[in-house]
């Protein structure tokens, strides 16, 4: 298991607690992400995935508790990230075409004209081609489609060798088809290069596949362990502090019963209470 | 007619004495075309179309102020679009915070440029020239100013010209890799305030938008390649401006609205271009996407 391979972890969090307020999103959370391991950061809206991701970025302060990058407290931001945004489609006009949002991906930090050396161009050369990309290089970003767009986004991200990728919700407004195609080409990348990946989600159907561990936010209470240990009637009933049902069928996992008051809690997929008409 | 009166339109003299004016002029008008051209993406891809303007403004107010205490003009206007672009970048971060911030500044600082203009009792000619253009009156002081302002803001561009781009474009990623977002931002709005009063010189403060976005909006509309939108760009705006003296300089008409019309007609051209490439583009990506399917 990935998940348990020694060596310096590339996140750690210790102790960490996160409160807006006085409304605590999580407390005393202990998280190391080693190389090569695939977390899904579950939880309702407003449990503070979002928030989490920030934190490793350096762009939200934790309320008590450490968190360290590659040994070293989290700067604001670090090459040895990649970052896959929620989908948020480039506006029209925006002058950049596909390989372009790609080779910012890999030089875009640098100060300089946008020159791109032939050893950057091959390198967004192969990317383009990894993530099956080649064929709409130069096509406008903002005239591409949801799905190529987060392919794009893929390729930007993993293009400079980040030791970790940092996904939210990337597979948002994406049909199944190019949902399966984007983990895939995420959980290839961490197999092939040992990348840590941090996959925050709202649906763990698609990557439950790939996913090593578990982080589950809800109510200020938070759960680790593998899929197997997390996803559970009695382990999320006792997060929700309510009965819940986690039910698989086929490979998939469908939890029933989360409480109100959690937001909107379409963190996976949900089913009708029976007699309850659809 | 005698020689006499020949003599008058066609003194030589007079003629190279002019022929060193325009030269000038050209020259300044030109440098100005790069920096409107080469800071016109940014100013698009940033949303700063309005921010523009209102600096402008301000840059008018200072400008006039300095007029009536017979100090530099143009030290006076950098000092009031500097002023404007440093307020408008710490306090409109988000896009709504900054229109309404703009709206506040833009009537104040045009207001503040009446009231110092009213007061001035010089010639009425420097009036005018700070709102419509005047640069044919673009003397050596002034000239080695512009010089000056226009390289430093060519120059700082051209360094940051890649984490600038990948700012404006991509701020997440951008801040996510480690790019210093809000720095950048920052210098950004001051190379925009030096731009910007370096073009009210030239063209006026009301017309400062033909320069700084008009010929990247045009390119914008016929290329989505970084490298070709700001090429395409400083060349639209060296047309626009150099064009508009040339055209000018036989009427008595300000040059304002030569350069506003030449830079309008390749707007027009480039939208007309960019609408027939994208019909026949599309319809190339729906084939191509139906074969690969």
């Amino acid at each position: 298991m990935t998940a348990r391979a020694p060596g310096t972890p590339i996140v750690s969090l210790k102790a960490a607690s996160l409160s807006f307020g006085d409304r605590q999103l999580w407390h005393g959370l202990d998280l190391d992400v080693r190389a090569g391991e695939f977390v899904a950061v579950l939880g309702p809206n407003g449990s503070g995935k979002t928030s989490l991701l920030k934190t490793i970025l350096g762009q939200q302060k934790l309320t008590s508790g450490t968190i360290e990058l590659l040994g070293k407290p989290v700067p604001r931001g670090s090459r040895m990230i990649g970052y896959i945004p929620q989908q948020k489609l480039l506006e029209r006009g925006t002058p950049l075409r596909a390989r372009d949002l790609i080779t910012l991906g890999v030089d875009g930090h640098r100060f300089g004209l946008p020159i791109p050396s032939r050893a950057v161009r091959a390198r967004v050369d192969d990317v383009l081609e990894a993530v099956g990309a080649s064929g709409y290089a130069k096509v406008p970003v903002s005239l591409l489609s949801g799905g190529e767009q987060q392919r794009i986004r893929v390729g930007q991200s993993i293009a400079a060798h980040p030791r970790l990728l940092l996904c939210d919700e990337p597979l948002l407004s994406l049909d199944l088809h190019h949902q399966r195609t984007v983990s895939e080409l995420i959980d290839e990348q961490r197999r092939t290069l040992g990348t840590a990946v941090v996959f925050v989600t709202h649906d763990v159907n698609p990557i439950l596949p790939f996913v090593d561990t578990v982080l589950y936010l809800a109510g200020g209470r938070f759960r680790v362990g593998t899929p197997d240990e997390v996803l559970r009637s009695e382990v999320l009933s006792s997060i929700y502090d309510t009965p819940v049902e986690v039910i698989r069928t086929g490979g998939r996992i469908a939890v029933h019963g989360t409480p109100e008051g959690y937001g909107v809690h379409d963190h996976l997929e949900h089913l009708l209470p029976p007699g309850v008409p659809g | 007619m005698d020689g006499d009166f020949w003599g008058q339109i066609f003194n030589f003299a007079d003629y190279s004495e002019l022929l060193a004016l325009v030269q000038n002029s050209i020259f300044a008008g030109a440098l100005l075309g790069v920096v409107g051209g080469l800071i016109g993406p940014f100013v698009m891809t940033r949303d700063l179309a309005f921010a523009v303007h209102g600096v402008s403004e301000l840059s008018f107010a200072g400008a006039a102020a300095a007029l009536l205490f017979g100090v530099n003009v143009v030290a006076g206007s950098l000092v009031g679009s500097l002023a404007a672009a440093i307020l408008i970048g710490l306090l409109g971060a988000k896009a709504r915070e900054r229109n309404s911030i703009i709206a506040v500044l833009m009537p104040f600082g045009l207001g503040l440029g009446i009231l110092f203009l009213s007061l001035y009792g010089g010639r009425s000619s420097n009036k005018f020239g700070l709102l419509t253009g005047q640069i044919v009156s673009v003397d050596n002081p002034q000239l080695l100013w512009l010089i000056v302002v226009s390289t430093v803001v060519i120059a700082a561009l051209l360094i940051m010209w890649r984490p600038l781009t990948f700012a404006s474009v991509d701020e997440d990623v951008a801040r996510a890799r480690g790019v210093p977002v809000v720095a950048i931002s920052m210098a950004f709005m001051v190379l925009l305030g030096l731009a910007t009063a370096v073009s009210v010189q030239i063209v006026g403060a009301l017309l400062v938008l033909a320069l700084l976005v008009t010929p990247a909006a045009a390119a914008m509309r016929v290329t989505a390649s970084p490298l070709l939108t700001p090429i395409l760009s400083v060349i639209f705006a060296v047309v626009s401006v150099v064009g508009g003296i040339l055209l000018a300089l036989g009427g008595a008409l300000p040059i304002s609205p030569y350069v506003t019309s030449i830079s309008f007609l390749i707007y027009l051209i480039c939208r007309i271009v960019g609408w027939r490439r994208a019909r026949r583009g599309s319809s190339a990506r729906q084939i191509a996407r139906a074969a690969a399917d």
